[in-house]
């Protein structure tokens, strides 16, 4: 069976999980581990006076009682946002200052202000209680609109009246000009709900000092520990690159919130320090919910304009973001090119413009969560566009189709330029295989038992692989977004592929491999995945959006082409054969045309022994490279859902969804798969489920699974996922990238059904029972009046 | 997890003994509530008295139409009891949704009602049953026994040793869920006996488990749904929180009322 | 401090911990057994699910002291020797996992499953899988494979 490009490879990585051999963070016990216990604070927004340790210095298994005053005393520097963002009169954003441990002020509820060590878990939370902080109880705001108030408490001193940034894009007087002109304009104000990500594995981090070598360890559940590192030590100071190892282990799910660098991996570092003990803290899921990084909280107004001919003539968005309490790793990137520059979405349009501001609440942080102001673009144009179908009286798919972009590249108002592409392909796919035809039957059918049957369709784009380093740059970015590799050919003909992607759940250990099987026709259980470790991969960007397959296997492809070149060179010479007539295939080196040949594990021998090497080439068989991708990719699909709605319960039914992807190139369909049906449910959940809800004084009303609805195996249904495929030009393997997309095209698709389904549009996020049963009650006493 | 004491009684006697001797213990039986409280810090008791181990408060015993269940039967031992499927299969429907399979193989019927959470689902079947709780001190109808929220007629060193009840002519629970806890926002019990209709509620009610007079009266007379969507739900009874207002939640009442009936047919 | 007795895995292992140890605590740092993992303080993920003589549980809903005296199973435990349990098999063949930190209790709820299911004659159908994990969550997969696994070893078990 092949296992190249293409080919379903079961998992490598499968074997340790499903026996219970994967080595997670909280799973590392080092020597003399001692255990962090967070004193937070219960208040939104407090004036810190006073902090009374010494209950808690002298309780049993007492290391240390460290606060935020020390942790600054030590030269320990704020928490940064990565991505600078200018507001439209050129100033720059407004960034609070964020310790790691609060010192004058804590902001949200669950804001560190100190931390216990103890020898055990149990003591540390003990003594962790034992703290007494003397707080003086602030004036709190908690959403947008609270706090961009005249009056409104202010949260930072840097940011006058809690205004971040005031960002725009397009061009604002022919998109008003449009829009004036236009036969018809669908308007609407649409939120984009909070969401707190939940990865399955809590945040974790064991960090351990060792004194005699002045050298520190952390492992982490980071997602990027390459960045982790570059960052702990260029900005926070906790220790120079080179005394500093951060591995990022097994990690079970990121989605986002694992990018950033929190401040408990920064205190716990410090800690071991302070203490020489080894350090570890591992949220409880309580926990996990106040302080990582929350995702959404938008609020737009946006006009659409459409000519007589029902197309789009104009696009103009007024977007307010909820940043929360301190401004997270690249939180002012989500709502403005992360989100902003996709709203042209599959259509051709003209005229865009699109205002941001963004506001500091007492509210926990919020940063990208799977998708990262992609699906808050996708989720306003793709409302907008259902509902100026049924406005206008035609079919939802027939509006889309008018306005679908067509020819390729396609340069857009808003920054991108899509660079390949068939929407039509995809919608027609979809449709064929949701029989969109034969839709009606099945709603009177469900109308038959009582039950209130919709269908939704959602045409999404997105921008992944983030992207030219240049391009990036010059929007405000602090890093490249670059990724590199490295190919270590063995004596034997085995392979060590180093790469600076991390795997967190995507299946590295098991595609990157393919590549090798497909170039040189070696099993794939000859080749072996470094990831995750500092100290083994000389530099990686990570894995976040989408990058991974065509950033990170980009920069592969790129050392492959080395390592071939010159195992080339080397079987030419040892072959006695012209370098242009060797070809590499199952295995073995051949002369074409002839029955000449090595196998692969004797050119690779040959590098090692390095007896007869071409004159004047090093020894060895060992290449690197870095691939700066050339543009974003643009992957792109329509999904198509259909619901039955319980109109006594408001309950929401979804009886089918259907995807049809382009992805480009597919190195592993059943992979790819599995990143679609699991973007679909987190895209579900927060279409129907999920919500982070504070009440009026900042307390997180859903601060545990009791109270924010995951979504489980009986809110789901199977999904039908179908490819169809346009070859991105922008990258050696024309991926597009597939982990982003399910998350971004399907909350639209499930508001549209269930909005065509109970007959009123008036509909938000999360569509809960509840809601569902008062918008159809809404919509009967409208219909009623009428 | 606060510091704790555990031991494993013998016998209920045993268990009582033990109570005594601690300063502020509980008694604990399949314990997924008190150790997910414990773990949370909400309640510190300084010992445990583990009451699973005791075998005469085990099993399901059946005599004609009478159902004794002993206080420490598992959730899962109700739902998948034959014997006790064919004489009322609407307590073994209620037992097999109570959490999920892990949390069934664990909870009791006993622990389940002496904490008395007003979303769990026993409490209604208890009061539609029209049940006897019986105690080491006593026997009391379940109406008496449920007090409020949380709340329950048990004293200190009381202990439920099983609760019995006539299987009714028919009777059907069905139940709303939480989506994100899974408990009832609405679960509601309905049982005939006779001529006599009791509808039990869960989940919804402000103050805890409580029984429907309205609808009672109307299903005494007229065993129907429609009987049932006629009947007035008072919205100032029900609980309101961010999962679902009073105003749907008196109309889940309902809704699970007509539900039931029809599933008792 | 209480003495605990269990047979792990068919091992008969003992301790003394402290009596609030909770029987997850004392698998993973006592015996040192990892695979059995914490998503979260309510018992509601699912993650932590092994086997307390022959049935599925909760191991951070309960204590060691009261599993005292039980046999536990835990993920380690499942495979014979070498040879993977059916449903260890079809969770790497459905491509059931990702991230494979729910995939332990995932794999142990889901044995206990189809044995409940085959005792009791009934018939274990998409439907009844689905509502059957309602103690298991799972964020990476959109339980789409999971489902198959089960159904897979189920035809196998």
């Amino acid at each position: 069976m092949s296992e190249g490009i293409g080919a379903r490879v079961l998992r490598k990585e499968d074997k340790r999980f499903i026996t219970g051999s994967g080595k997670y963070t909280d799973d590392v016990r080092e020597t003399n581990q001692c255990y962090a216990a967070f004193v937070r604070s219960p208040h939104a927004h407090a004036k810190i006076k006073g902090i009374n340790k010494s209950p808690a210095e002298g309780m049993p298994g007492v290391e240390a009682v460290l606060d935020g005053k020390q942790l600054t005393g030590d030269g320990i520097g704020n928490i940064i946002c990565g991505w600078m963002i200018h507001s439209k009169d050129g100033s720059p954003m407004k960034m609070g200052a964020w310790s790691a441990l609060a010192t004058e002020t804590a902001r949200y509820v669950g804001d560190a202000v100190a931390v216990v060590i103890a020898d055990s878990l149990a003591r540390a939370r003990a003594a962790a209680e034992a703290v007494e902080v003397d707080y003086e109880i602030l004036d709190a705001v908690i959403t947008t609109e609270q706090a961009l108030a005249d009056g409104a408490p202010q949260l930072h001193p840097e940011a006058p009246g809690n205004l971040i940034y005031d960002w725009e894009i397009g061009d604002k007087e022919p998109t008003e000009k449009a829009i004036a002109d236009a036969a018809y304009v669908c308007e609407m104000e649409i939120t984009n709900n909070r969401v707190a990500p939940n990865p399955m594995e809590p945040r974790s981090a064991v960090a351990t000092y060792s004194p005699s070598e002045d050298h520190y360890t952390l492992y982490t559940t980071s997602q990027n520990p390459h960045v982790a590192r570059l960052v702990l030590s260029a900005f926070y100071q906790v220790a120079p690159e080179h005394k500093l190892r951060v591995i990022a282990p097994d990690v079970g799910g990121g989605f986002g919130a694992k990018i950033y660098i929190y401040p408990e991996e920064i205190v716990c570092l410090w800690a071991s320090m302070k203490t020489r003990c080894s350090v570890k803290w591992t949220a409880d899921r309580s926990e996990a919910f106040l302080t990582d990084a929350h995702g959404r909280d938008h609020v737009s107004k946006a006009r659409m304009g459409f000519d007589k001919d029902n197309r789009i003539v104009g696009f103009q968005v007024d977007t307010i973001a909820n940043l929360g309490a301190y401004m997270s790793l690249f939180s002012s990137s989500v709502p403005t090119y992360l989100y902003a520059t996709l709203l042209s979405g599959q259509y051709d349009i003209a005229n865009i413009h699109c205002n941001v501001r963004t506001a500091y609440t007492n509210t926990t942080p919020v940063d990208a969560y799977r998708g990262a102001g992609r699906p808050e673009a996708c989720y306003l144009i793709e409302r907008m566009m259902e509902t100026a179908a049924r406005d206008l009286g035609i079919d939802p798919a027939e509006l889309r189709r008018k306005n679908f972009i067509r020819e390729f590249p396609h340069q857009t108002p808003v920054i991108m330029a899509y660079d390949s592409g068939d929407f039509e392909a995809n919608l027609e796919a979809a449709m064929k295989a949701a029989d969109y035809a034969g839709f009606e039957k099945r709603r009177s059918e469900s109308a038959s038992q009582g039950k209130l049957r919709g269908i939704g369709m959602s045409c999404y784009i997105e921008a992944c692989g983030i992207a030219p380093s240049a391009a990036v740059g010059s929007l405000g970015a602090g890093v490249g977004l670059w990724e590199s590799a490295e190919v270590r050919v063995n004596p034997v003909g085995t392979i060590e592929i180093l790469t600076g992607s991390h795997s967190h759940g995507q299946g590295h250990e098991t595609t990157f491999p393919q590549l090798v099987s497909d170039r040189f026709g070696l099993p794939s259980d000859n080749v072996q995945i470094v990831h995750g470790d500092t100290d083994k991969v000389q530099f990686g960007m990570g894995t976040y959006g989408s990058r991974s397959g065509a950033v990170g296997m980009s920069a592969i492809v790129k050392a492959l082409d080395k390592v071939e070149a010159k195992a080339k060179k080397i079987a030419a010479h040892m072959l006695e054969a012209s370098e242009g007539d060797i070809v590499i295939e199952d295995g073995e080196v051949k002369v074409a045309g002839t029955d000449k040949k090595l196998g692969w594990h004797e050119v690779c021998l040959g590098a090692y022994t390095a007896h007869n090497l071409p004159e004047g080439m090093e020894p060895g068989l060992k290449e690197g490279a870095f691939y700066d991708p050339s543009n974003f990719t643009f992957p792109a699909g329509c999904y198509i859902c259909e619901v039955e709605v319980d109109p006594e319960t408001g309950t929401t039914r979804i009886v089918q969804f259907v995807a049809s992807d382009d992805f480009g190139t597919i190195i592993n369909p059943m992979i790819v798969e599995g990143q679609v049906h699991g973007g679909i449910a987190q895209g579900v959940g927060q279409a129907l489920l999920e919500q982070a809800v504070y009440d009026e004084s900042g307390q997180l009303l859903t601060g545990s699974y009791m109270d924010y609805a995951m979504p489980r195996a009986d809110d789901l249904p199977s999904y039908m996922v179908s490819h169809e495929t346009t070859i991105c030009p922008g990258n050696p393997l024309g991926i597009k990238g597939c982990g982003e997309a399910g998350a971004i095209g399907s909350p639209p698709a499930v508001i549209n059904a269930i909005t065509n389904a109970i007959g009123n549009n008036a509909l938000s996020m999360p569509a809960t029972s509840a809601k569902v049963w008062q918008a159809i009650n809404a919509a009967n006493v409208k219909e009623a009046a009428e | 997890m606060y510091e704790t004491v555990y031991h494993r009684a013998t016998s209920t006697d045993d268990a009582v003994a033990k109570m005594a001797e601690a300063e502020d213990a509980k008694f604990v039986s399949g314990g997924m509530t008190l150790i997910p409280t414990m773990k949370q810090r909400l309640a510190a008791p300084s010992d445990l008295i583990d009451l699973r181990h005791i075998d005469a408060m085990k099993g399901i015993a059946i005599d004609g139409k009478k159902v004794t269940i002993g206080a420490a039967t598992t959730h899962a031992e109700v739902a998948s009891s034959s014997e006790l499927a064919d004489l009322c299969p609407a307590i073994c429907n209620l037992a097999g949704h109570i959490g999920d399979p892990h949390v069934r193989h664990m909870g009791t019927i006993g622990g389940s009602i002496a904490n008395n959470d007003p979303a769990a689902d026993y409490p209604a079947a208890m009061i539609g049953l029209g049940a006897e709780i019986m105690t080491t001190k006593r026997t009391l109808p379940a109406e008496d026994f449920f007090v409020g929220m949380f709340e329950t007629a048990l004293e200190d060193d009381e202990i439920i040793t099983a609760v019995s009840f006539t299987a009714p002519d028919k009777a059907a629970y069905s139940k709303f869920p939480n989506p994100a806890s899974r408990y009832a926002m609405a679960g509601v019990f309905v049982a005939m006996n006779g001529g006599d209709a009791r509808v039990a509620v869960t989940g919804a009610g402000s103050d805890g488990v409580f029984r429907h007079t309205g609808m009672e009266d109307a299903l005494s007379s007229n065993w129907s749904a429609d009987a049932v969507s006629d009947a007035e739900v008072d919205e100032g009874d029900m609980l309101s929180d961010l999962h679902g207002d009073a105003r749907y939640r008196a109309n889940l009442v309902k809704v699970m009322a007509k539900r039931a009936v029809a599933a008792a047919g | 401090m209480a003495s605990v007795s269990i047979k792990v895995n068919g091992k008969d292992v003992s301790g003394e911990v402290e009596d609030r140890t909770l029987l997850v605590e004392f698998i993973r740092e006592n015996l040192r057994l990892t695979g059995t993992h914490v998503g979260c303080d309510t018992s509601q993920c699912g993650a932590c699910v092994v086997h307390m003589d022959g049935k599925a549980i909760k191991s951070c809903s309960i204590l060691a002291a009261q599993a005292n005296g039980s046999e536990i199973t835990t993920i380690e435990g499942l495979a014979n020797g070498s040879e993977l349990h059916p449903m260890q098999t079809a969770f790497k063949e459905n491509h059931g996992l990702q991230c494979g930190f729910c995939t332990p209790g995932m794999i142990m709820a889901a044995t206990d499953m189809v044995r409940r299911y085959k005792e009791s004659g009934r018939e274990l159908d998409e439907t009844a899988i689905r509502e059957e994990l309602e103690g298991n969550i799972c964020r990476c997969t959109g339980y789409h494979n999971i489902v198959k696994s089960i159904q897979d070893a189920a035809s196998k078990m």
